[in-house]
């Protein structure tokens, strides 16, 4: 049988979710600037605040433009829909707060973000969360690190600052072997190159500040449900209270009969976003939507420019190590082939030769590549994470995460690749100087 | 709510209101592979405001157990035990597609338990294409594909949901997917043996609502002409730039309409 036709990615990263405006015929999609919406009526509002209709109340809870947003990832990574929150750790938290509570835990890849780590470490213990670290590589150890009170499993598609592949069909068939969704955090790669809900994900994150809004102007997160995971069936039952149960915050409401597919999203629009608050202005989602119109052309070029300056890197001889799977040496290059066949993004790390002060002096001698604490924007990006973003990890720790004192993470930008390759070469040679 | 009929559990969406006899009811009935959940907005409003509600999924569907009902006549049959174990004397019937065919023809069949009866996105006859059956047999996702393309106006592919942050097309196929081995093709089977429409039309006695969307690929509004001309008590709305799956896409105009209605 012929298959339908399907609208193409490229197509729904410009229109998904976006129509013109029906007041103005505004072709863009405006930016809702407005705290709240009036009701027609008192019945219409009534109903609106019992979910008895669909609409807008207060931008906490919804706002059209942000709705706009919602629909446009939830189509491109193949989920129900979606929530936009205020960062990508809003995001994270919004979906742990969700299914868990004191007494939970967490089975965590420990090549995570330094933020994530942050979060799951130092401050969830303290509201009775606990999590166990695991290396992503290591199917045993995550599931040995399963346990009864376990309730989620939790990795990045692209381990942070190592590029560990997450090889999330397995790790995807382990946890729902146990009734347990696997939350994966997909900020480095974008729906364009990889698409986790049809490697086995439940639930995925974004932080929206990197490659999505993709210009380094705005802090967003957006946090997607597949509608697959069954939180009232086999081995998941009776472990989901807050979708299973009557919840007296919302008139006894029991979110998995509610909505079939989307009760996880419900449960953290009508609890986590009303209550917790960490909700996405409009004028950021507007900035988002604007840079996923361009996604597919940006991350073709990313990893296009990335995978040029991959190769000048692995030819210095000042550059001890390259992490960037497409290499052969990665220790993930063969599941990197199977799971991002249009590339491994453009945010990578390289180990230095020499002293700690011929790495400050080589990020110092940059002209092009910013020094800051971010990736994924158009401009090329370069941090010393040891120093930055991971400085909160034990020795122990950063050594697990494979960092070094002489680690680098560069975020390649949108710039000619020879000019970003110019500007590297004059740095290493000014490193190599002392 | 659970109740048992037949010996097998029914599940019943009730919006977390208890059952109380004196309230009028209202049944709704949900289309192939589909659950109770596409009434969450219409069924929700009714339950509280002042009406029993059973939003059920039909034997084999979502909660409830048992095997899908073979034909359109089997589930009209079924509607009324439905109301005997949750101790109902009569109730109005708001069915879609396959269920509003089988409200029809519940209507007909059993006068004396049925009050009023709303039709979305009826059609007689209903046909299924040979080549999507043999699909939903096979359990081949392209079914799922094509009834999904097929159930929402060409606006709609592209979104704007009047649900904040739900993306239709994919919520609709995520619920398709959840549908047990075989149970699709035996929903579009008794939609496409159905051939008693007209004549269940001419036996209705209550007032009837028929609501169709002007987009609908599934159920053409043109097939759904010698239902209401059947009908001896029928209102007609028809929804303009909605396709077939109407509680979705024009959530407040279907409330609306019903209301009215009801």
């Amino acid at each position: 049988m012929t298959r339908p036709k399907t609208t193409h990615f490229d197509t729904l990263s410009v229109h998904a979710g976006a129509k013109p405006d029906p007041a103005t015929g505004a072709r863009a999609t405006p930016i809702y600037q407005s705290a709240s919406f009036v009701f027609p009526d008192s019945d219409h509002a009534a109903a609106l605040f019992d979910m008895e209709r669909a609409g807008h109340v207060y931008s906490r809870l919804s706002n059209p433009t942000c709705a706009v947003l919602e629909e446009r990832i939830a189509a491109l990574e193949g989920g129900v829909g979606a929530i936009a929150t205020a960062s990508g750790q809003a995001a994270l938290h919004l979906a742990i707060a969700t299914l868990l509570g004191a007494g939970a835990h967490i089975v965590a890849s420990r090549a995570l973000y330094g933020g994530s780590h942050n979060l799951l470490d130092y401050t969830l213990p303290r509201f009775g969360i606990a999590t166990t670290f695991v290396d992503p590589r290591d199917l045993d150890a995550w599931r040995a690190a399963i346990r009864l009170e376990t309730r989620l499993l939790f990795g990045e598609t692209l381990g942070n600052p190592g590029l560990d592949v997450l090889d999330i069909p397995r790790v995807a068939d382990l946890a729902h072997e146990h009734g347990l969704p696997l939350l994966v955090d997909s900020t480095f790669t974008t729906p364009y190159l990889m698409q986790p809900f049809a490697l086995g994900a439940d639930l995925v994150f974004h932080s929206a500040t990197k490659f999505l809004s993709g210009h380094g102007v705005v802090i967003g997160g957006l946090l997607v449900d597949s509608g697959r995971f069954d939180w009232d069936a086999g081995s998941a039952r009776g472990k989901f209270p807050t979708l299973t149960e009557p919840y007296a915050g919302f008139h006894d409401m029991v979110f998995a009969e509610e909505s079939t597919t989307a009760a996880f999203l419900l449960r953290a629009r009508r609890e986590g976003i009303r209550d917790f608050g960490a909700c996405m202005s409009p004028f950021t989602a507007f900035h988002v939507l604007q840079g996923i119109e361009t996604l597919p052309l940006r991350m073709a070029r990313h990893v296009d420019n990335a995978r040029k300056v991959v190769a000048f890197l692995a030819g210095a001889p000042l550059v001890e190590s390259v992490g960037y799977p497409e290499l052969p040496g990665h220790p993930d290059h063969a599941l990197a082939r199977t799971l991002l066949p249009r590339g491994c993004g453009a945010v990578f790390s390289f180990n230095l030769k020499g002293t700690r002060a011929q790495g400050r002096k080589f990020i110092e001698s940059l002209r092009l590549f910013s020094h800051l604490a971010n990736v994924g924007d158009a401009k090329s990006l370069v941090i010393h994470p040891a120093s930055t973003t991971h400085f909160r990890m034990s020795a122990e720790d950063l050594a697990k995460a494979g960092i070094t004192e002489g680690t680098i993470r560069l975020s390649v930008g949108l710039e000619n690749a020879d000019d970003l390759i110019e500007d590297l070469s004059r740095a290493l040679h000014a490193a190599g100087k002392g | 709510m659970k109740l048992t009929v037949a010996g097998k559990d029914v599940y019943a969406y009730t919006g977390a209101r208890a059952i109380d006899a004196a309230r009028p009811s209202l049944v709704f009935v949900h289309g192939a592979a589909n659950d109770h959940s596409v009434w969450a907005l219409q069924s929700r409003y009714f339950a509280h405001h002042g009406s029993n509600v059973l939003a059920v999924d039909l034997p084999g569907h979502g909660r409830s157990g048992g095997d899908a009902l073979p034909s359109v006549e089997a589930i009209a049959d079924w509607i009324p035990a439905v109301l005997d174990a949750a101790q109902l004397g009569t109730a109005a019937l708001v069915g879609h597609s396959l269920g509003a065919l089988a409200v029809l023809e519940c209507a007909a069949r059993h006068a004396e338990r049925v009050a009023k009866i709303a039709l979305l996105g009826p059609a007689a006859p209903m046909p299924v294409s040979d080549a999507l059956l043999d699909a939903a047999k096979r359990n081949d996702h392209v079914a799922y594909e094509l009834i999904t393309g097929w159930s929402y106006s060409p606006a709609k592919q592209l979104g704007g949901n009047r649900m904040p942050g739900v993306w239709l097309t994919g919520n609709a196929m995520r619920l398709m997917e959840r549908t047990r081995y075989g149970v699709l093709h035996d929903d579009l089977n008794a939609c496409n043996e159905y051939r008693g429409g007209p004549a269940a039309a001419a036996r209705v006695r209550c007032a009837a609502l028929v609501i169709v969307g002007a987009r609908d690929l599934m159920a053409p509004p043109k097939n759904a002409t010698p239902l209401i001309a059947a009908l001896a008590d029928v209102r007609e709305v028809t929804l303009p730039d909605c396709g077939h799956a109407l509680m979705a896409e024009q959530p407040d105009a279907v409330l609306d309409a019903l209301r009215a209605f009801l």
